[in-house]
């Protein structure tokens, strides 16, 4: 009896979270699937913690609290570290399932070693390994995104580093097979610990050699690992829902991954193993230097005044200027003089899938106005004046151009081909990624030097006093 | 238990997941990863039976770092997917007192 209410609660849930996902396919449903996703584990956990083997209910209470008093404040951080949030809650996601994993298997090896079947044994070993690494690679993660002064920001990479890491992931498979094979073995608890630090050490080292520029896909995979060591742990529990809700949660990791991936031109593996960093610096080798033509706010604003359409394109520099604010007033005076105003979002401007979209719609920005790459692009030799507020690589038309960028053939939005171009940028160094952008120094490109927040006030200041002058 | 169902729900689980997550707007590529974490930890059922079953104590501990751990995700990743979805309006409803 009660097995089959608590089996039906599961199914209710699972369709639930199913609906969760379908309502978030545009704007206007999508916060109905918050609350399907609240119902459908509210009912889950209830009908859980029903079960009658359940009997120490104040531990529960307090862990449940301690989770409240963690996660409202969690969910209260600026939009801007929304990306080390997100990594955060991986790392969290992990070690639940890394640590339900080592209770079940100990549990089992005391109290009913025949319950340690081989495919009880590969699912715990695959949630195990999955979770322990998602928790420390995303710890790395959130800390890189951060900017934890002791995590390594630019990717530190070393000699036969790709040799290394899959030695030592082979070891743990090997590891694995024999944990597998004599899951009651006297040494058998050793090997578990000893698969747990393996998993942990590997986390870190899969996440030293990526750059800032890579996170989006990172994030993106560590999101993807997470929902997987869900699936795990349905297996090891045999719970249907868990299988359902980590199979959803995986493929949505799966899906954005390759997004960005496709965004940048490049596969999964060259993410992970690419040390981009390296490549990068190579190639910012010699060349004599080319000079920028800079313009006052004065002369921007003038040219931003006559112009019909204007093209926003945000980078991570906005995110880091705090600058969505004031890219709204600025978005605001220019509507308010009849121009069209778009804002052009790159698949992985940003430090996480849809970084952008969130801090524009923060700032107010209505939605209708962000434009994907593949849409504004054949708009852009229309456009009057692109602005370019801390946006680099996904401007860069090396892009196009250039064999030997380490960006070549990744697709960009065409500011170039705009009528005017206007870039905010903090410093004449080159970008994050090393490289020039020759961008900057084409024929119909200003610079605006300062920091975007600064730049964008004085943009604003100058067209709101100088309306209705002329 | 039935290896070859739980199978079968994974992998049809993971086609629904495809099909519904290929649809999702790319205006909302953050709340959607906020809220499939926050949905993936329902993992918590898992460790809600290790912490309040009949087990040893040192078991226990371990479910319920993993309770704590799931339930923070729940709250964090539901709150912070509704917060920002509150922020995506459309042109028109845009605002306070129509300064657009």
């Amino acid at each position: 009896m009660m097995y089959g209410i608590s089996q039906l609660a599961y199914l209710v849930a699972s369709a639930l979270f199913i609906f969760a996902l379908h309502w978030m396919n545009t704007p206007s449903t999508a916060r109905k699937g918050v609350y399907a996703g609240v119902a459908g584990t509210a009912i889950a956990v209830v009908v859980t913690w029903a079960d009658p083997a359940v009997i120490h209910h104040w531990w529960i209470v307090l862990a449940i609290v301690a989770g409240f008093v963690v996660g409202i404040p969690l969910a209260m951080v600026p939009l801007t570290a929304v990306p080390q949030r997100t990594a955060l809650s991986h790392a969290f996601g992990g070690l639940a399932a890394g640590l339900v994993g080592t209770a079940e298997y100990y549990l089992w090896l005391l109290e009913g070693p025949e319950h340690l079947t081989t495919f009880r044994m590969v699912a715990i070993i695959a949630e195990i390994i999955l979770g322990y690494l998602t928790f420390t690679g995303s710890l790395m993660a959130a800390g890189k995104l951060q900017e934890v002064k002791w995590v390594p920001q630019r990717p530190v990479t070393y000699p036969l580093q790709n040799l290394s890491n899959l030695s030592l992931f082979g070891v743990a498979l090997a590891l694995a097979v024999a944990l597998t094979l004599h899951p009651t073995a006297r040494w058998a608890p050793a090997l578990f610990g000893a698969i747990i630090v393996l998993a942990l050490l590997f986390g870190v080292l899969l996440i030293i050699p990526i750059g800032g520029a890579d996170m989006p896909t990172v994030i993106a995979i560590l999101n993807s690992y997470a929902g997987l060591s869900a699936v795990a742990m349905g297996f090891v529990l045999d719970n249907k829902l868990l299988i359902t809700a980590g199979a959803l949660d995986g493929s949505s990791g799966l899906i954005l991954a390759i997004i960005m991936c496709k965004a940048m031109n490049r596969s999964f593996t060259n993410v992970l193993f690419g040390a981009f960093g390296q490549v990068r610096q190579a190639a910012d080798e010699g060349g004599e230097r080319k000079v920028y033509k800079s313009e006052t706010v004065e002369g921007a604003a003038q040219v931003l005044e006559q112009a019909s359409f204007v093209v926003i394109i945000p980078g991570y520099g906005m995110a880091v200027a705090q600058a969505q604010h004031k890219v709204r007033e600025l978005y605001d005076q220019l509507k308010k003089r009849g121009i069209t105003v778009k804002f052009a979002i790159h698949p992985v401007a940003g430090r996480m899938p849809g970084h952008m979209n969130v801090l524009l719609a923060e700032a107010d920005i209505p939605y209708t106005d962000l434009v994907e790459m593949d849409e504004i692009n054949p708009d852009m030799p229309q456009v009057d004046v692109a602005l370019v507020v801390g946006a680099n690589d996904v401007v860069n038309p090396a892009a196009r151009t250039d064999k030997n960028s380490p960006i070549y053939g990744m697709p960009i939005i065409d500011a170039d081909k705009a009528r005017s171009v206007f870039a905010i940028k903090r410093s004449k160094n080159p970008g994050f990624a090393g490289i020039d952008n020759e961008l900057y120094f084409a024929d119909r490109t200003w610079m605006l030097f300062g920091d975007a927040k600064a730049v964008i006030g004085e943009l604003v200041k100058q067209l709101a006093g100088g309306s209705g002058m002329h | 238990m039935d290896i070859w169902a739980t199978l079968y729900v994974f992998v049809l689980a993971s086609f629904i997941g495809l099909g519904v997550i290929r649809r999702v707007s790319r205006l909302l590529h953050t709340p959607l990863m906020s809220i499939t974490n926050a949905m993936s930890a329902i993992a918590v059922v898992g460790s809600i039976i290790v912490t309040g079953g009949d087990y040893p104590l040192r078991i226990r501990i371990l479910g319920a770092i993993a309770l704590f751990a799931s339930m923070t995700n729940i709250v964090s990743g539901f709150l912070i997917t509704d917060r920002m979805l509150k922020m995506f309006k459309t042109g028109d409803k845009r605002g306070d007192g129509g300064r657009s």
